[in-house]
């Protein structure tokens, strides 16, 4: 453990700003997983290409319209976020009824397709996207790249933002009812279909958004969100699914948790999320946020 | 109904036997492969309600053991396909210990990550040969020098014979008052956990079983096509074999078999779209779940009942 302290601090800080903003995206995927999930009770395997859209929707955008990185921000999750409500009203509606595995396999299918066909379009291999905001601090330990330090921001906020909607609002309060029991809430004349559609539709755009704020970052390719699903499904049974703070500080804490681990045994980096997992397992198997149901 | 079956089966042994005379034996073999790995899958999803995404591990790992014991070791192939098979049910053992403390969808979830971690593991460890993985692993003769197996004709029979033993294993415990109490768990857990059976215990042996029979069948591919890569331990194949089960439909006997067959020629004539492969298996999933869960055989079997009885 006494290599930490022979370790320069800018390359250590360096390291856990990377895992800081990786944390950011599993936050964001994370949160959206449970927000779907509950409601739905679908584990949306669609979750890694949906992100994967986002960035290419923001790309696309890009080069064949000139439209700039600010207007993605809002205009790739609505049009990710539209999408993922054809899915649901399409195909997804009508397997509610079935065992969660179904919905498992549909939304693994559907990213099967989806990846397979922009990787048959575009290759493997990435598209640059050039970052929007140049420059950078040098804070006295590290230097801060102005856009790095500007996703982290971000992506707290729009997390705080979603719990703030879910926990504090009326939408939220009737979406949170909805989860607990659909047919009351159905019986108080809430359209639940309605309420189903938009989750998913938020769910979509989250992950979408998350996808836009990466294209700067990485290379924007077909495969982005292929490995990013399986890890953030580790990050969802560590935080278990029941709260959204939960899903939020489990995100960015496992984000620091390997940027950590890349400093101290760089080859442990990409395996650590999982070893927690393992660990969580052993010692409360619901989750460090889930109830026992 | 019983003479039928045994015909049914007889018939098929015949097919077996004189099918490298009309097919490929490299495809057979391969196809064989994968049909074992189809149906230990399927032994567990099937018949223990057990949805395991990260099959892939136990296939993949099981390759890489024999490789590693039969190129690196030296060794006889018998102890490989045996340090496969025995080493796939200890990795079986520890994530299905773990994953098993979670119940449904998380299972799912927690194989699969396991699975990716394995697969991480494979990228970096030293045995495993990385990228390039282990190639040119020998085709030594079996049973100590008697039986060469150079010939994909002889080997075919050989794969054929361990296939046999695995289906015909799978075909036992399902029949065997163990698979009854697999079923019951899958049924209804809690009544099963009030009528004294410790469910856990029976779905760790399942797991493992499962494990060490999708190891045997990674061993078989290593030996067939003398290669093991990170491919195979890959998420994608993980997916290709639930596909496989679910095409010719969850919880038959034979069903798996027939669904490999199907996927492993649509993957060997359709090789020269590329990526566009996975497009279609992404479709027939999509497809599967929407309309015909049963997937073949069980949709058949539901029509033939149906003829009978109208």
């Amino acid at each position: 453990m006494l290599d930490i302290f022979s370790i320069p601090l800018p390359a250590l800080f360096g390291q856990l700003l990377l895992g800081l903003i990786n944390g950011a995206f599993y936050a964001m995927l994370s949160l959206g997983l449970a927000v779907i999930f509950g409601m739905l009770n679908v584990i949306n395997f669609t979750h890694g290409a949906q992100y994967m859209l986002g960035a290419f929707a923001a790309w696309l955008l890009l080069t064949n319209l000139s439209i700039p990185f600010w207007a993605s921000l809002v205009l790739a999750p609505l049009i990710v976020g539209l999408f993922g409500v054809l899915i649901e009203r399409l195909l997804l509606k009508r397997i509610y009824h079935l065992d969660h595995l179904y919905g498992f396999l549909l939304t693994f299918g559907l990213s099967l397709v989806i990846e397979g066909l922009f990787q048959w379009k575009w290759g493997s291999s990435g598209a640059p996207y050039p970052s929007p905001i140049a420059g950078g601090y040098n804070l006295g330990f590290m230097f801060l790249p102005a856009y790095r330090g500007f996703v982290v921001l971000a992506a707290l906020v729009v997390c705080l933002a979603t719990w703030y909607g879910i926990e504090r609002t009326r939408l939220g309060a009737y979406l949170r009812a909805a989860t607990e029991n659909p047919t009351l809430v159905q019986a108080f004349g809430i359209n639940v279909p309605r309420l189903i559609t938009l989750t998913y539709g938020l769910g979509v755009g989250l992950a979408a958004l998350a996808g836009v704020l990466a294209a700067p970052i990485q290379q924007v390719s077909a495969l982005m969100g292929t490995n990013l699903v399986l890890v953030v499904f580790a990050v969802v049974v560590i935080g278990g699914m029941g709260s959204i703070m939960g899903s939020i500080v489990t995100g960015f804490g496992l984000g620091l948790i390997e940027g950590f681990t890349k400093v101290v045994y760089p080859p442990a980096s990409n395996t650590v999320i999982f070893v927690v997992m393992a660990i969580v397992l052993l010692v409360k198997p619901a989750g460090l946020f889930g109830q026992t149901k | 109904m019983t003479s039928q079956r045994t015909l049914i089966a007889a018939l098929l042994i015949v097919l077996a036997l004189v099918a490298p005379l009309v097919a490929y034996p490299v495809f057979l073999m391969t196809a064989l492969c994968f049909a074992l790995f189809a149906c230990a899958f399927n032994l567990l999803l099937g018949y223990a309600g057990l949805m395991s995404f990260g099959h892939a591990m136990f296939f993949g790992m099981g390759g890489y053991f024999f490789g590693y014991v039969v190129k690196t070791m030296g060794l006889a192939p018998e102890i490989g396909l045996l340090a496969g098979v025995g080493g796939a049910a200890l990795l079986g053992l520890v994530t299905g210990a773990l994953a098993i403390r979670r119940q449904g969808i998380y299972f799912a979830m927690i194989t699969l990550a396991f699975a990716q971690m394995v697969y991480f593991i494979c990228v970096q460890a030293p045995f495993t040969g990385g990228e390039d993985g282990l190639q040119g692993i020998p085709r030594r003769a079996l049973l100590g020098g008697l039986l060469p197996i150079d010939s994909d004709r002889t080997l075919y029979y050989v794969v054929l014979v361990l296939f046999l033993f695995g289906f015909g294993l799978i075909y036992r415990v399902i029949h065997s008052p163990f698979g009854q109490v697999l079923k019951a768990i899958r049924d209804n857990e809690q009544r099963a956990v009030s009528l004294g059976y410790e469910a856990d215990r029976y779905k760790l042996l399942a797991f493992v079983l499962s494990a060490s029979l999708a190891g045997l069948a990674g061993s078989m591919k290593a030996l067939v096509l003398q290669f093991a890569t990170l491919t195979d331990v890959s998420a994608g194949v993980s997916g290709e074999v639930v596909l496989m089960a679910l095409v010719g439909g969850l919880g038959t006997i034979f069903g798996p078999v027939i669904g490999a067959f199907i996927i492993v020629a649509m993957q060997n004539y359709l090789a020269f779209t590329g990526e566009f492969v996975l497009v279609i298996q992404g479709a027939i999933f999509v497809v599967i779940v929407m309309a015909f869960r049963k997937g073949l055989l069980g949709e058949f079997s539901d029509w033939w009942k149906r003829r009978r009885a109208g």
